[in-house]
């Protein structure tokens, strides 16, 4: 079928941000469409503004393109407003290179980046004129595929996807295609014939061949149905247990090529070029940090040539250098000091969106960041040393302090700090330790500037699969609204002591949520459909997240938020995802998460010896790190005595009512 | 060098709002390697100046902007004489690094004067309406024409505005190329942009009956009226046709 374009522009006026749907941007590819090859739909679940930097997808479009057999577009959920205009004319979803319709395509896949955006995935088969659930859909029906960090719990989908695909997408993309083109070759067949077909490809996992049980249980004050079992269906040869894929050497995958340049601004508005995928700092609350191991860095060598080619030829001013913990990157300082000295570039600011907290880090972040020295952001995450060893997020406070000392005196005149609540033994002593830390914060800038702002951004903890604390039940809503409650009363009980400190909180209840998906099971995707069908789209954006819609439809499901999230789990119950595997070993997450309710913080691996966590050992990879000694400061896993994380060694200066300046202490939030 | 450029957006790039277009250009300057001069102070911009916005959706002949050039290559003065090539190089690499739809039709250096936005006093439009027959249309024309004033009430900063549109409208005839059934009936419109300029969908729905625009397109914008008017930068030769665009 032909485009629709001709259609789609003379409704595009109807609609706000029609950019949004044009595509057009530097680096698309105008695939040629032919019988012999696969074609995918890229689907980010989400607006297109949130959507388009995402870098999962530009790299599996440029690999799929590249192939012979495959040609890929990409789409992005309409907005509300377009939504309603395309079912208004009869429209499909479309892609956004050739605005094709999306049942013109062999895959749809979809890349899962959180919880909330289940229900758009739901819309979107809709809008492609597609039954939402597998069983209801055509032979000749696209395939739907998930994929992405949320993809290593996909239960709450198992029934609208006929797979999901676990970890580094670049391998197993092209073994897909090649399953599919045989496929497509032999004149396609029965869907459940193809899914016994993907199902043997590594890191595919197919729900449909899959059964789970449940079972009663009454534990303490919860009781209820949980999950007992699951186990492939007999006979149809899917594995045990499917691993994820981890490509051993980013040096290979110099990805993407052709970063997509948007037309309209997006977020990430940037060149971005990722220097190592992978953590082994080993916070405890970090799913990405687990699911990735191994660390695998870039040559910097490449790291440059990506940085410099990639800036000639987007046009781009600023360039980020993405990973879990850049600061980390052993090649760091090389390659900033090339890219800032690199005449070519112009005005160049370079910016490392994860900043360890430490001098050290912002000592790179001056050097590159000359002019628009406005923020800086760093992510303490707790406001004890105790809880913090419970997380395992071994900042002491005189690196904090230090770091914002340095901030400040070199120009930056705000400092934002990510904290988490609701983390597992946390005491109201922990919640309301985070604002003395903003106000020391504040107290350290009132040395160098005359009105210092310090941001506290508050989110409520959510426990991940594959994660030590995924057996932690996660605190009820009502309990993160009091913490919540507890920092706000203490900003107006002193409001001139917290002069300078702002609090913004991620609404409790959307915490709830999420939870409700991280860890749930198959029996959620009545819920999923529910909330859809009642209109439940968009639900990580504020102005259409309807709780409601979630409590009702978990209630006439006859399921609890009380057993679903909030119980603690025991050791040997059955989790939705214990027939996938991330490499780590249950045994190591388990004595992890009794190392956590002891406040017993481990070290990085990369220069301590290894805990056989089963990341590299099960998969026979291994880091790769350009430089067996740590990176300069930092104080975790860097040999730092941790015994000494509580003290302050800072002198602080107190300068009482000195200051007349308007910079109130505000509480703001959504929510 | 201050120099004046002269554009188009055509095709699929006209969704694209005013304030990205900036964006575009700020980025097709630095892929053309081309060094503009960047604004002082604490979150320093390269000095682009654009002329009168265009709705987000329509298309045009004629969107200007300015801009001050530092780079050595375009600087001196001989590089735009008759016997220079700057404005040829400039205008292909520049046009290279657009998007599909915006392309460079015509530049020259300028002193310094008056913004484009003060210099600009109408703009010409064609609008391409939407199931309007030809004697429709060519009632409708008569009947605008005829009126003395065409009062509408907007709001303005929350406050409603009372305003006579009538003034600005400095020309309006139904082109004679239009077929005679509702398919391609055109308005060729001269609309003035001072105080504030009248934006052609607005005309549309002051006169009763209402009517739709299938497409609109900017095709001149005038620094003076009367016979010898004057466009900031003219084009030489008929601009180049719309990009046709594998849709």
């Amino acid at each position: 079928m032909s485009s629709l374009w001709s259609e789609l522009e003379r409704v595009l006026g109807e609609v706000q941000k029609p950019a949004r749907y044009i595509g057009c941007e530097d680096g698309m590819t105008v695939p040629d469409h032919h019988p012999d090859a696969v074609a995918w739909l890229l689907c980010y679940p989400d607006t297109y503004e949130v959507g388009l930097p995402n870098q999962g997808l530009q790299i599996l479009y440029e690999i799929l393109n590249e192939r012979s057999d495959a040609v890929a577009e990409r789409g992005y959920a309409p907005w509300t407003d377009m939504a309603a205009v395309l079912r208004r004319e009869g429209l499909p979803l479309f892609s956004v290179d050739t605005h094709r319709p999306a049942s013109d395509f062999d895959v749809l896949a979809f890349n899962l980046s959180a919880e909330l955006v289940y229900t758009n995935v739901l819309e979107c088969l809709d809008l492609a004129g597609l039954p939402v659930r597998t069983v209801e859909r055509a032979d000749e029906d696209p395939l739907v595929l998930v994929g992405g960090h949320c993809a290593y719990n996909p239960e709450p989908l198992a029934d609208f996807v006929d797979a999901a695909v676990l970890g580094d997408g670049e391998e197993v993309v092209s073994e897909i295609t090649e399953v599919l083109a045989t496929w497509k070759a032999s004149g396609g067949g029965p869907r459940a014939e193809l899914h016994r077909l993907l199902a043997v490809v590594p890191g595919v996992y197919v729900p449909s061949l899959y059964e789970s049980t449940f079972e009663d249980f009454c534990d303490g004050g919860a009781a209820g149905r949980r999950l007992a079992d699951i186990r492939p269906a007999s006979g149809l040869g899917a594995p045990d247990v499917v691993e994820k894929r981890t490509v051993a050497d980013l040096a290979d995958w110099p990805y993407p090529k052709n970063q997509l340049v948007p037309l309209t601004e997006v977020v990430h508005d940037r060149l971005n070029v990722e220097v190592f995928r992978g953590c082994t700092r080993g916070c405890r609350f970090c799913q990405a940090g687990m699911i990735t191991r191994p660390v695998r860095e870039r040559p910097a060598e490449q790291v440059r040539t990506m940085v410099s080619d990639g800036l000639r030829r987007t046009g781009y001013d600023e360039v980020a250098l993405t990973s879990l913990s850049t600061a980390d990157f052993s090649g760091i300082e090389e390659v900033v000091a090339s890219t800032v000295a690199d005449d070519a570039c112009g005005q160049v600011s370079v910016s490392l969106p994860s900043l360890r907290v430490d001098a050290f880090t912002v000592g790179i972040a001056a050097e590159i960041q000359k002019a628009r020295r406005t923020g800086l952001t760093f992510a303490p995450e707790a406001g004890t040393w105790r809880m913090r060893q419970v997380i395992n997020k071994l900042i002491r406070e005189e690196d904090l302090y230090a770091a914002v000392e340095s901030a400040y005196s070199q120009g930056w005149r705000r400092v934002k700090l990510y904290f988490l609540t609701g983390l597992p033994s946390e005491t109201d002593e922990d919640t309301l330790g985070i604002l003395q830390m903003a106000r020391r914060c504040v107290e350290v800038g009132r040395r160098h500037l005359r009105n210092p702002s310090v941001t506290v951004s508050v989110g409520g903890f959510v426990p991940k699969p594959f994660t030590p604390f995924q057996w932690f039940g996660q605190n009820t809503e009502a309990e993160l609204r009091r913490k919540v409650g507890l920092l706000r009363d203490e900003l107006k009980r002193d409001t001139k002591g917290y002069r300078g400190v702002q609090l913004k909180w991620h609404d409790p209840r959307a915490t709830a949520v999420e939870g409700l998906l991280s860890r749930g099971d198959r029996r959620l995707c009545d819920v999923v459909e529910a909330v859809w069908r009642s209109g439940g789209v968009f639900q990580e954006w504020s102005e259409h997240f309807d709780l409601d819609l979630w409590t009702g439809a978990v209630e006439a499901a006859g399921l609890s938020f009380e057993e679903m999230v909030y119980r603690h789990r025991s050791e040997d119950e059955t989790f939705a995802w214990d027939h996938l595997s991330a490499g780590l070993h249950r045994d190591f997450l388990w004595q992890d998460w009794r190392d956590a309710l002891n406040a017993v913080g481990l070290e990085d691996c990369r220069w301590t010896p290894c805990y056989d966590c089963g990341a590299c050992t099960g998969y026979g990879i291994e880091h790769v790190v350009a430089s067996t000694v740590p990176p300069a400061g930092g104080s975790q896993g860097t040999g730092q005595n941790l015994g000494t994380g509580g003290e302050v060694p800072v002198m602080l200066m107190t300068r009482d009512g000195s200051e007349d300046g308007s910079s109130k202490p505000v509480s703001a939030g959504v929510g | 060098m201050r120099v004046r450029i002269r554009f188009n957006k055509v095709g699929k790039v006209r969704f694209v709002s005013h304030r990205d277009v900036a964006r575009i250009w700020e980025r097709a300057f630095r892929r053309a390697g081309v060094s503009v001069a960047y604004s002082q102070g604490f979150s320093p911009r390269p000095k682009l100046s654009f002329g009168l916005a265009l709705s987000t959706g329509h298309e045009s002949d004629a969107e200007y902007l300015d801009v001050e050039l530092v780079d050595d290559r375009y600087v001196a003065e001989e590089a735009w004489g008759a016997s220079g090539a700057a404005a040829k190089d400039l205008s292909e690499a520049l046009t290279a690094a657009l998007p599909t739809g915006m392309c460079v039709v015509a530049m020259a250096p300028i002193t310094k004067g008056d913004s484009l936005q003060q210099a600009v006093v109408s703009c010409t439009w064609g609008v391409e309406l939407d199931g309007v027959e030809r004697a429709e249309a060519d009632a409708w024309v008569a009947d605008v024409l005829s009126r003395e004033e065409i009062v509408v009430e907007r709001e303005r900063k929350g406050k409603s505005v009372v305003e006579d549109l009538r003034p600005q409208v400095l020309s309006l005839r139904v082109d004679t190329e239009s077929g005679t059934g509702t398919s391609g009936v055109r308005l060729l419109a001269d609309l003035g942009t001072q105080p504030r300029a009248l934006r052609p969908t607005e005309l549309l729905v002051a006169v009763d009956p209402p009517l739709v625009a299938r497409s609109v397109r900017r095709m001149n914008q005038w620094m003076s009226q009367g016979a010898d008017r004057e466009e900031p930068l003219t084009v030489a030769v008929a601009p180049a046709p719309p990009t046709t665009e594998s849709a």
